[in-house]
């Protein structure tokens, strides 16, 4: 399945990517400000899709206003293109486009992903859309929507610098590992949504865009491609990313995000990457990790 | 030995089609028709279309078989359904005041031009369940037809007040203005109050009942009088643009809800009774005086009075009435979020490590 696919069948009586073009644009105008001001919240009118709010709303409405006949798209979920909700849109949009869809990360044009950034890095003329639960980094701090908008206006961001100063005083360590703030281009605080802190370096000069989609706050963000992407951190206490002691159990990757998966209930576990298509390029060249072998004799 | 959770798709088709089945129960009984839910469920389609913002008693219907009787996923549905709609045309506000009205009540006076009509209500039915209803075949009386007559005026209670100048009047409204939809634009503060009308009508009225509730338990008082609450059926036109004037596109049932609320009056504004305003479509009172109860709370900004319970604090609750919204976020949670928990977990572990080192470190000493 690593082929890109055709779908056959196009939902009839809905307009091409499901939203009409006056929508499209609408969310296209919206994603050109966005751009233009990387960091920045746009306020949208998000449409009430026929998903439900919560599960990819924002990503889908900017998937749908970029998308083109002649798009390949991935979507991912967890950095799995198998899981059921990544399966629905990517299913919803090859019913209402008709577009070629794929698993490999260089072969997608668009990529629309929930908690993970993939780990084959991405190249210009991509497109990675994010879906976004908060695009809020200030809520936990302040649930106010007039004021947390005055604080970015006015980039008062002390708060969450007192925040992380707390976290390193009571835990001896920033006790954030995933949503982690960022910084972009020297100006808006940005929540570069529930992705783990692991993949936060990846936002950083990437040369593909980065839009990120919120459908029930009603919220578009982007990082143009190429900008300056900072975690937040302090001289002395310098931004970190996960690490693992155990390499992937399939492919015996050391420098992938690593999902832990529960064995038996003695306690036993191992670990393989979240990024499927990853793993199995990986395996595909060869690459055999500690229990891959096993599999390979089934 | 581990496999990758493969075969999605499968799963789900195979979802879809129990979820089918469930919808459609025990082949041996008769399927449910659309025109039965539309004839015998009326106030469960009534909801949907409220909430759903949608007039349709079709689809309403529909979604509630679609939804197996869960209102929120038929509201949900009819939504959905909405937004792919052209709109072609902004009606004219509707009258109430030329409703053809098969309930009125008033709380405040005793008899009214027009008078009290009870209409078809729950009110005063002793909710003893009624076991003949057990069996079909039940023929039930035909009743007197106490609707006020076609062309008899039915004026409204708070225009009794204005006589007077007791009530605070409404700012009039420009005809010319674009009225705010939350559909199409995202919701900005401090909202309009037709972005609030629009918000609280959407609103879910379980969310809106309690909210309502809590400020007659003193969670932001606004002593509510009822001043009205009439149902029945009102025309909807529309100005078509090579026409110039209005035509009568067709007819709608509407609930309204006007509370009279006591105010004590501030440094530029006497003391007076001011408004609390709720509209459903079809039959829905219940959820009209709640939405009235918090519409009158979300004035308090307006009317200089002291923000004391969350009834009163728009960003609270225009941000958490919709139901779609809120049944989406929540239920979100059911979605894997393994990454994020494999970043705790490790999180958990070293800070764990950490801690155990430090005492065995302070035991030491």
């Amino acid at each position: 399945m690593s082929q890109a696919q055709t779908s056959s069948q196009t939902l009839e009586g809905y307009n091409f990517a499901y939203l009409d073009e006056q929508t499209k644009r609408m969310i296209r105008r919206a994603i050109l400000k966005a751009v233009a001001v990387p960091g920045y919240q746009v306020p949208f009118g998000s449409r009430e899709m026929p998903l439900p709010y919560g599960w990819g709303t924002g990503g889908i409405q900017v998937t749908a206003g970029v998308i083109g006949a002649d798009d390949t798209l991935k979507v991912i979920d967890q950095g799995a293109d198998d899981t059921t909700n990544a399966v629905s849109i990517r299913r919803f949009f090859a019913r209402t486009t008709g577009v070629n869809t794929t698993e490999r990360t260089a072969e997608a044009t668009i990529i629309q992903t929930r908690h993970r950034i993939p780990e084959y890095p991405l190249s210009e003329g991509q497109i990675l859309v994010y879906q976004v639960p908060i695009p809020e980094p200030l809520r936990w701090l302040e649930a106010r929507e007039t004021e947390t908008r005055k604080m970015h206006a006015l980039e008062e961001y002390g708060v969450m610098h007192v925040k992380l100063y707390e976290d390193i005083a009571r835990f001896g360590r920033i006790a954030t590992s995933y949503d982690y703030p960022v910084l972009v281009n020297d100006r808006y605080m940005m929540a570069p949504s529930p992705i783990p802190k692991f993949d936060n370096p990846k936002m950083n000069d990437m040369p593909a865009l980065q839009l990120f989609g919120a459908g029930r706050e009603k919220r578009i963000y982007a990082i143009p491609p190429y900008t300056k992407v900072e975690s937040l951190d302090f001289d002395d206490h310098p931004f970190e990313i996960q690490s693992w002691d155990e390499s992937c159990a399939l492919c015996a990757a050391e420098d992938s995000y690593l999902d832990e998966v529960v064995m038996d209930d003695q306690g036993g576990r191992m670990f393989v990457c979240s990024d499927t298509d990853y793993c199995q390029q990986r395996r595909d060249q060869g690459h055999v990790g500690s229990m891959g072998a096993s599999q390979a004799a089934e | 030995m581990y496999v990758a959770v493969k075969g999605g798709e499968k799963a789900i088709e195979n979802a879809h089609s129990l979820l089918a089945e469930e919808r459609r129960g025990d082949t041996s009984i008769p399927e449910l028709t659309i025109a039965q839910i539309k004839a015998q469920m009326t106030l469960a389609v009534d909801r949907v279309m409220t909430e759903g913002s949608l007039y349709d008693r079709d689809l309403a219907a529909l979604a509630i078989k679609q939804a197996r009787g869960d209102l929120v996923e038929a509201i949900f549905l009819l939504r959905a359904f909405r937004t792919t709609l052209p709109r072609f045309a902004t009606s004219e506000p509707i009258d109430t005041g030329a409703m053809h009205a098969r309930r009125r009540i008033s709380a405040t006076y005793k008899d009214l031009p027009g008078g009290q009509v009870l209409g078809p209500t729950f009110d005063y039915t002793h909710r003893l369940l009624d076991f003949s209803l057990m069996d079909e075949g039940n023929e039930t009386e035909a009743a007197q037809d106490m609707s006020c007559e076609p062309g008899e005026p039915m004026p409204r209670v708070t225009s009794f007040l204005n006589h007077e100048g007791l009530i605070q009047q409404d700012p009039p409204g420009d005809d010319d203005a674009e009225v705010a939809d939350l559909t199409r634009s995202p919701l900005d503060f401090p909202a309009g109050r037709d972005a609030r009308l629009q918000n609280l009508a959407r609103g879910d009225e379980g969310f809106l009942l309690a909210l309502g509730y809590s400020t007659q338990r003193g969670y932001g008082n606004n002593h509510p009088f009822a001043g009205e609450i009439r149902m029945g059926e009102v025309e909807v036109e529309i100005v078509p643009e090579d026409l110039g004037f209005p035509v009568v596109i067709g007819e709608i049932t509407v609930t309204e809800c006007e509370l009279v609320n006591q105010f004590k009056g501030s440094a530029t504004e006497p003391p007076q009774f001011t408004r609390g305003y709720g509209l459903t479509f079809g039959h829905g009172e219940r959820k009209a005086m709640a939405m009235a109860l918090v519409d009158r709370s979300l004035r308090c900004q307006e009317l200089g009075e002291e923000i004391a319970g969350p009834a009163q604090d728009e960003e609270f609750v225009l941000y958490h009435s919709d139901n779609v919204e809120a049944s989406g976020f929540v239920q979100h949670l059911k979605l894997p979020h393994y990454v994020d928990f494999q970043g705790e977990l490790e999180m958990v572990r070293n800070l764990r490590t950490e801690q155990e080192q430090m005492q065995f470190k302070k035991a030491g000493e």
